[in-house]
């Protein structure tokens, strides 16, 4: 943003603010511009923490009314994962109010700061370092005015339960202190933070915010939105990708019972009606009626690893460490595969839209409200501006489902009924055909042993596509794709080091001699995919702590041993010798007939939290079913807000994991889709839910947000396959894992 | 026209006889609850409890419903005045997105009824037909257990209330 247009709405932020009684006012008072703050006219020499970096102004995050109330904002978007309780935790504890006294507003182009996507493990660590930082310097603010008024240094005032109190016991409370524009201040670079050994919030297991009406019937969900006057859409998508629509009757379903409207644009193809099993009804006749023209594109399924390690690639050389003095003497190779996976959200995407005077305003459970209101504002030809995305809770997505799509759908749709809030809902069979999946990737690994049982030289390599081909512009959503005016494909990019995408994780924690990781970038993309839990991590994750068991099976070394042993981090240490303890991990160690014991360890992106994950597994040499006992998981995400939030996200993390690992691959002939509901893409059921789960947290004090929604996913992985491989004396590195693999493994 | 009982009122209803239930329920009686999950009876978010039993609405046509009670989670308890199952859910926590828990209590609900004091293993047998994403399964089966407690002193304190002079 240029100097002129920030002056201007710094001015006109002064502006409103002198006329009203609060110490701030929201954004939905302000230009949406001023929501855009990349680049602050005068940024301080020294960048603020966490998402104030590109959001600097105080009243971004924090709000406090004349009449005391408190409002925290962040431009994330809760999905599931607790964080709003977390971010309503950390304001509480640094303003000094109780917990109950304020609330928090979460992604909405209007009102909160532009956080780019929630993703990444990113959003305690960006945003809530962000309110924590900004609540702690609006408390200062706030101690300053009450010490002017009296005249007194800052020192002989202390803040308790929302209010600023003298050491003579005056008390000003904080709806008291407020000034206009008091808070429309740049953050400073440090703040001053609780001792931690303080906190009267942070760190409690307070139960979340959200669970009471989810749990009651409430209205929680977009799906659960009912707009005055709404009707319901539904899309008839293409059969397959790039089919193109050549012939549709609609005269007779245009003249079906309740049906609004049958809308053609291209290939996008949608009908509203007042009820939605009316619009159910007509999508299907509406279906009938369309002829596809369909092409055959689409690789082999049962061989990815050659389909992807032909495919033309960008390579390059991550990471490159020589010592020459090092030799092996014992070298071992292996290749790990994994396939196309879903997402799978229980709840099919859904949107509200509606278009009013030229404005467009969206309800959305994307993850990134700005990134998608450029993308449908693109796709609208009108400017941003004219576009209001609102974060309103969905089904979880776990990464880049359906969300976006159903949001431009949504838009598209209602652009055609001025007024009239338009609801879309997609099917079931539209979820698991169209949503971006997780790609297919494939490793190659080869290292080798010194005399010593250490590993002198380790090789790595990843085939991937991109992991993120999320929206920003219109052409990474459907409806613009299809439109007759269609929006092209943006080209696909690697996401950058030190996060990376398919080599996230790719370089190894360990400490060896010489190193050598590789990143094949693939460019082409056979299916539809983008960002799921983890990136490439769990794929990548996944084959380092296989191979890690296996060299440590060839150096006749115990697998956690034989990880401490490479490992310098002495915090990753502690991790993986509490995982082993709690686990009851002993060297030498032989599990009952039948079953094995797996260890696997990663720092998430070699920068957030780490975690452990020690495992129990069953497999019936009969059938070949393996089963998950138990797992004990530790996990350092430095300083704790919620420990039971934590908990439920390890736990959720290690099931979902295991799901992916043993039963999930996305199929396909070489035209559709045909992984298309529960059927055909079984996950996990509760027959196969382990035992027991426990979780152990190593809490740090006082140290960063470590992200820890996604670091759980490649350690279940690989600590479920090394105890197969324990139970069975046979590796597998073909994801996923099945019964018959397993079968076949103990059969050869 | 037709009459379907839902939470104990009578709700005119004016919908092809071939709609499933759970579209009346949302669409009709404006109940949140139930949710869209598959169409196809693969997921059990859309569990409803009819006279006694769980059903799943999404494939349950109206023209069925002729005469019956049907709960849904609201039919319950409330956010001021929780059911036993509903306080079991929040004291465990058991929800992350928690989009597949409405259908899963109303299993759990009718199983309660039926065995009030199941084992861990008919939980899991009975909850077989359900689908959670987000991998909360550990907590699901901790708040069913926990309402099979909370029902059985509900039921004691009722019991003595009734009783006492």
């Amino acid at each position: 943003m240029n100097e002129r247009i920030k002056a201007s709405v710094i001015l006109d932020r002064r502006r409103v603010l002198a006329g009203g009684g609060a110490l701030i006012v929201s954004f939905s008072l302000t230009d949406a511009l001023a929501q855009d703050q990349t680049a602050p006219a005068a940024a301080p020499a020294q960048n603020p923490p966490g998402s104030l970096k590109g959001a600097p102004f105080l009243d971004s995050w924090i709000r406090i009314d004349a009449d005391g109330s408190i409002t925290a904002f962040t431009g994330k978007a809760e999905l599931g994962q607790g964080f709003k309780t977390a971010f309503q935790q950390i304001a509480a504890e640094e303003l000094d109010v109780p917990f109950e006294s304020l609330k928090v507003v979460t992604a909405d182009t209007r009102l909160t700061a532009n956080e780019g996507y929630t993703s990444g493990s990113h959003s305690m660590q960006d945003s809530g370092t962000a309110i924590q930082n900004a609540a702690a310097q609006v408390r200062e603010l706030l101690v300053a005015e009450a010490a002017r008024r009296l005249d007194l240094p800052a020192e002989n005032f202390r803040t308790e339960n929302g209010a600023v109190i003298s050491s003579d016991g005056r008390r000003f409370a904080y709806g008291d202190l407020v000034a206009a524009g008091m808070l429309h201040v740049q953050a400073q670079p440090k703040s001053k933070l609780k001792d931690p050994a303080t906190f009267k919030v942070m760190g409690l297991p307070i139960p979340r915010v959200d669970i009471p009406a989810k749990v009651t019937g409430g209205v929680a969900y977009v799906q659960d939105m009912r707009l005055p006057g709404m009707v319901h859409a539904r899309i008839v998508r293409p059969p397959s990708y790039g089919a193109q629509l050549t012939d549709c009757d609609t005269s007779a379903i245009e003249k079906l019972p309740g049906v609004v409207k049958v809308i053609r644009d291209g290939n996008f193809l949608a009908i509203v009606a007042a009820k939605e099993f009316l619009a159910v009804k007509a999508m299907k006749a509406l279906s009938a009626a369309a002829t596809w023209k369909e092409t055959a594109g689409l690789p082999k399924q049962d061989d990815l690893l050659h389909v992807l390690t032909s495919l033309p690639s960008q390579d390059s050389t991550i990471f490159q460490q020589n010592n020459p003095s090092a030799v092996g003497q014992k070298t071992i190779e292996a290749t790990y595969v994994r396939p196309y996976q879903a997402h799978g959200s229980i709840g099919p995407s859904c949107a509200v839209a509606q278009w009013v005077d030229g404005a467009m305003t969206v309800w959305t459970h994307t993850q990134g409200v700005y990134p998608d209101r450029q993308g449908i504002a693109e796709m609208l030809r009108v400017p941003p501006a004219s576009v209001r995305c609102i974060h309103v809770e969905g089904s979880g997505c776990y990464g880049h489902n359906g969300a976006d799509d159903a949001a431009a759908d949504a838009a598209l749709i209602a652009r055609a009924l001025p007024g009239t809030p338009v609801r879309v809902q997609w099917m079931r069979e539209q979820e698991h055909s169209w949503e971006p999946f997780g790609p297919a990737m494939v490793t190659k690994l080869k290292a080798s042993l010194d005399d010593n049982g250490a590993i002198a030289d380790w090789n790595f390599e990843v085939w991937s596509n991109t992991h993120s081909m999320r929206p920003g512009g219109a052409g990474s959503m459907l409806a613009a794709q299809h439109m007759s005016q269609p929006f092209a494909v943006p080209a696909p990019k690697p996401l950058p080091l030190p996060e990376g995408g398919g080599d996230r994780n790719a370089i190894p924690i360990y400490t060896f001699p010489n190193a050598h990781v590789v990143h094949h970038f693939i460019p082409a993309m056979p299916l539809r995919i983008s960002a799921m839990r983890a990136l490439g991590a769990y794929h990548n994750v996944f084959s380092i702590e296989s191979f890690m068991d296996e060299l440590a099976g060839a150096a006749g070394a115990d697998p956690v041993e034989f990880r401490l042993r490479h490992l310098d981090d002495p915090r990753g240490r502690e991790v993986i010798e509490k995982a082993a303890q709690g686990f009851g991990w002993l060297k030498g160690q032989q599990a009952p007939q039948d079953r094995g014991f797996g260890f696997a360890f990663a720092r998430y992106k070699n920068l957030a939290a780490y975690c452990a994950i020690a495992t129990e597994v069953e497999v019936n040499r009969e059938t070949g079913r393996p089963r998950l006992v138990r797992a004990v998981a530790a996990v350092d995400s430095g300083q704790v807000v919620n420990p039971d939030g934590l908990i439920n996200q390890i736990e959720g993390a290690i099931v979902q994991s295991m799901s992916w690992t043993l039963y999930e691959s996305v199929t396909f002939d070489d035209t559709r889709i045909t992984s298309i509901d529960w059927q055909t893409y079984p996950i996990l059921r509760f027959n196969s839910v382990p035992e027991s789960i426990e979780v152990h947290i190593i809490n740090r004090p006082g140290k960063p947000f470590l992200g820890s929604g996604e670091t759980g996913q490649g350690p279940a992985a690989a600590s479920i396959a090394n105890a197969i491989a324990d139970a069975t004396g046979k590796r597998l590195r073909d994801l996923p894992l099945t019964r018959k693999r397993i079968k076949e493994a103990i059969d050869a | 026209m037709m009459t379907l009982k839902v939470n104990g009122i009578d709700h005119q209803i004016d919908a092809d006889p071939d709609t499933p239930l759970l579209y009346v329920l949302r669409d009709d009686i404006k109940l949140n609850a139930a949710k869209f999950g598959c169409g196809l009876g693969q997921c059990g978010s859309c569990t409803v409890i009819v006279d006694g039993r769980a059903v799943l609405s999404c494939v349950t046509p109206l023209l069925l419903l002729e005469g019956k009670q049907v709960t849904t989670l609201e039919g319950l308890g409330t956010l001021e005045a929780p059911a036993p199952i509903q306080r079991a859910f929040m004291e465990e926590q058991a929800a992350q997105c928690g989009y597949c828990i409405a259908g899963m209590m109303m299993r759990a609900q009718a199983l309660l009824q039926r065995n009030p004091k199941p084992t861990d293993e008919q939980i899991r047998s009975e909850l077989e037909p359900h689908l959670c994403r987000c991998g909360t399964h550990m907590r699901i089966l901790r708040a069913v257990h926990r309402a099979s407690r909370l029902m059985d002193t509900a039921d004691a304190s009722s019991a003595s209330q009734r009783s006492a002079p």
